[in-house]
């Protein structure tokens, strides 16, 4: 037991760190760095609560899309961050206003968590015996399949829609074409010239 | 919940099932075959398309007759859904056929566009057999995700990507109010399933935030069936889309839109019936209002049949606020012959090219009668149909809600007011409509049309006609079959 309170402060105290260095690092690509160490430390509190489909989900989808993503972005777009973060102070007061609203939701809510001892006691949708993620499966692939495989159609729809709306085929372009590479003869690739001492071509 | 699955019953389910994912599978093939073989086979993908909706409307025919749950009650099947599965499949491939001489004139010839209308059915299908509020919002959502799409598909048109773009923002806030309606229904009832809505209005009446959360759900369909006040985006995307496209949103989604209404309000609210009724009756009300007085000052004919649309679906929801069974069997009947005046409306639109490009104005029509005598008589008819007026089918559509209506004010005299509003507003509707006849048959003629309508949409328009004229006729078998699908929802 004491290896998990060690470990969740561990973790605890990581992210904190990490979620600060987000908005404080001077350089935008260190800040997307420190964001996936944020996305990690998150994801190893929720296998410390036994939500270990959450903490895959988390580093799969966070870290391995929408962090990526920004990073491309940031690192793709000229974006001069320096004229961005003008005027960076003027912002403060209404962050700071934010700031206490947060808390006192906060509050709120672990007042009502200690006062009422009853809701901590929420029932656990686990079955007993079996992972979450198996669970998961269980209505995922049985009760909920249509949905799901619904769900995947929607996708699919977006993908032909950007495709439909955004893709120009432009004549002049060079496009790879493996059969012609492969069926490529020595005769046409390679020629032989004999090129005497001294001289070039 | 044992680990082991019912294999029986999840074969049963999805046998139940089988139009939608023969349908779904269907379109992918379809989609494979057009990839590879490229937009000069788009003709053979669409046909491919017609067919593969005939197919899944075969496969809907031959589904089970009793109410049948699947997926864990999710979703539903029964004679209501078949029958507004078929009108649905009936729309979308009408709207696959009818396209096909106006993108080629335009140069949008793409085998995108029947498999955007093919997944867009499927998620009608999907909405239409929703027994849930999960599959009811991913059903919505795959359908309008196509629509948006379909909307912008001229996309070198400014107008068209306008279209695209206001329906796509103007949908995503409808369905945003749509989601929060459903999680504060499931946060007060603690179900998602329609039956479990209705079970838990039953045991605990409804309370504020089963009222907020009906409200918000309901405008979030009422928007898909653009009805007032959630309207607004109608009358540009109407005009901005594709013709082809245009007849496609006024048909086969205001059907599937309005069939999930009717599930909702009577599944899932049938204990509550107060808290739907004061959202569902000024809906209809202002709806048959506003879509009369407001088509009065249009001058383009694809805006004016965004009104149309309006004020029809405004006349076919009073056939929900009559609240019974014969109400939901006149708006299946309105529904029928709203899709059959609305092919041949449209149809007539498609005709109208001069230089190379549509042309959109009701003065366009100017002295249609001289030039082409068949079409301006069938259109007129179309028109007289549209306000309704006997022995025409468009009659018959408003006579059976409005019927239905009358029997239930015996109970609510206050829906007498509602009656009186829907005639007022056909007499007021008649407007617009006779001036199109008077500028076809009376205006100085304007030049000629490019040419005469393609072999398709010929047959399309004569169809459309001979229904509307002989709908004394041909409306007997099909009362039948309304009135057992509305029974199908009354168990």
């Amino acid at each position: 037991m004491i290896l998990a309170t060690v470990a969740f402060y561990v973790f605890a105290t990581g992210l904190i760190a990490a979620a600060l260095l987000v908005v404080s690092a001077r350089n935008p690509v260190h800040s997307v760095l420190y964001l996936i160490l944020a996305f990690f430390n998150a994801a190893a509190l929720f296998v410390l609560l036994g939500a270990e489909f959450l903490a895959m989900v988390l580093v799969v989808v966070y870290v391995g899309a929408v962090a990526v993503l920004f990073l491309f972005v940031v690192m793709m777009l000229d974006i001069d961050f320096a004229e961005l973060r003008q005027g960076f102070m003027q912002y403060a007061p209404m962050g700071v206003i934010i700031a206490i609203v947060f808390l006192f939701e906060l509050a709120a809510v672990g007042g009502a968590w200690v006062l009422t001892p009853a809701i901590t006691a929420v029932e656990n949708p686990t079955p007993a015996g079996i992972t979450n993620t198996e669970a998961l499966g269980h209505i995922l692939y049985t009760k909920y399949v249509l949905v799901f495989q619904a769900a995947g159609m929607v996708l699919l729809v977006a993908m032909i829609g950007a495709i439909v709306l955004t893709l120009r085929h432009r004549e002049g372009v060079k496009r790879q074409s493996a059969s012609v590479q492969i069926g490529r003869k020595r005769s046409e690739a390679v020629e032989l010239r004999k090129v005497r001492p001294g001289e070039g071509l | 919940m044992s680990a082991a699955v019912d294999m029986v019953q999840f074969n049963a389910d999805i046998v139940t099932m089988m139009p939608e994912i023969v349908l779904g599978c269907g379109a992918m093939l379809l989609l494979l075959l057009g990839v590879f073989a490229g937009d000069k086979h788009s003709r053979a993908v669409t046909v491919g398309c017609v067919i593969l909706l005939l197919v899944t409307a075969v496969l809907v025919v031959g589904g089970p007759d009793a109410r049948t749950l699947a997926f864990g009650g999710t979703v539903v099947v029964d004679g209501f859904s078949r029958f507004t599965k078929l009108l649905v499949l009936a729309g979308s491939a009408i709207a696959m056929l009818m396209s096909l001489d106006y993108l080629r004139d335009e140069k949008l010839t793409r085998f995108e566009y029947p498999l955007l209308v093919s997944l867009a059915t499927l998620g009608m299908m999907l909405m239409i057999s929703a027994n849930d509020l999960i599959v009811l919002y991913v059903g919505l959502e795959l359908q309008s995700l196509a629509l948006y799409v379909l909307a912008s598909f001229a996309r070198d048109n400014a107008r068209s990507t306008e279209a695209g773009l206001k329906y796509f923002v103007l949908g995503a806030l409808s369905s945003g109010m749509l989601l929060y309606g459903a999680s504060l229904l499931y946060g007060f009832t603690g179900t998602t399933t329609f039956e479990g809505i209705a079970a838990a209005l039953t045991r605990d009446g409804a309370g504020v935030g089963v009222k907020l959360g009906a409200a918000f759900v309901l405008a979030g369909l009422a928007f898909k069936i653009s009805a007032v006040p959630f309207h607004m985006w109608t009358p540009d995307v109407y005009e901005g889309a594709p013709t082809p496209v245009t007849a496609f949103f006024a048909a086969a989604p205001k059907i599937a839109a309005m069939s999930l209404i009717a599930r909702f309000i009577f599944g899932a609210l049938g204990p509550a019936e107060g808290v739907w009724l004061q959202i569902i009756a000024p809906v209809a009300v202002a709806s048959m209002v506003w879509g009369a007085l407001a088509a009065i000052g249009q001058t383009n004919i694809k805006r004016l049949m965004a009104y149309s649309s309006i004020s029809h679906m405004g006349y076919a929801l009073t056939g929900f606020v009559a609240g019974s069974q014969e109400g939901v069997y006149g708006v299946l009947v309105y529904l029928v012959i709203y899709l059959a005046m609305t092919v041949g409306t449209f149809v007539c639109i498609l005709l109208m090219r001069r230089n190379g490009e549509a042309v959109e104005n009701v003065s366009d029509l100017a002295g249609l009668s001289d030039r082409d005598p068949t079409t301006a008589y069938l259109l007129a008819i179309l028109m007289f149909s549209l306000i309704g007026i006997p022995p025409l089918a468009g009659f018959f559509g408003k006579w059976y809600v409005f019927l239905a209506l009358i029997h239930s004010a015996a109970e609510h005299p206050w829906m007498y007011t509602v009656a009186i509003v829907g005639l007022i507003t056909s007499v007021i509707g008649a407007y617009y409509y006779l001036n199109i006849v008077r500028v076809m048959f009376f205006d100085k003629p304007a030049a000629k049309f490019e040419k005469p309508l393609g072999l398709v949409n010929s047959a399309l328009l004569g169809a459309s006609g001979a229904f509307v004229i002989g709908s004394v006729v041909v409306l007997a078998p099909l009362i039948d079959a309304a009135s057992a699908a509305a029974k199908s929802l009354f168990p």
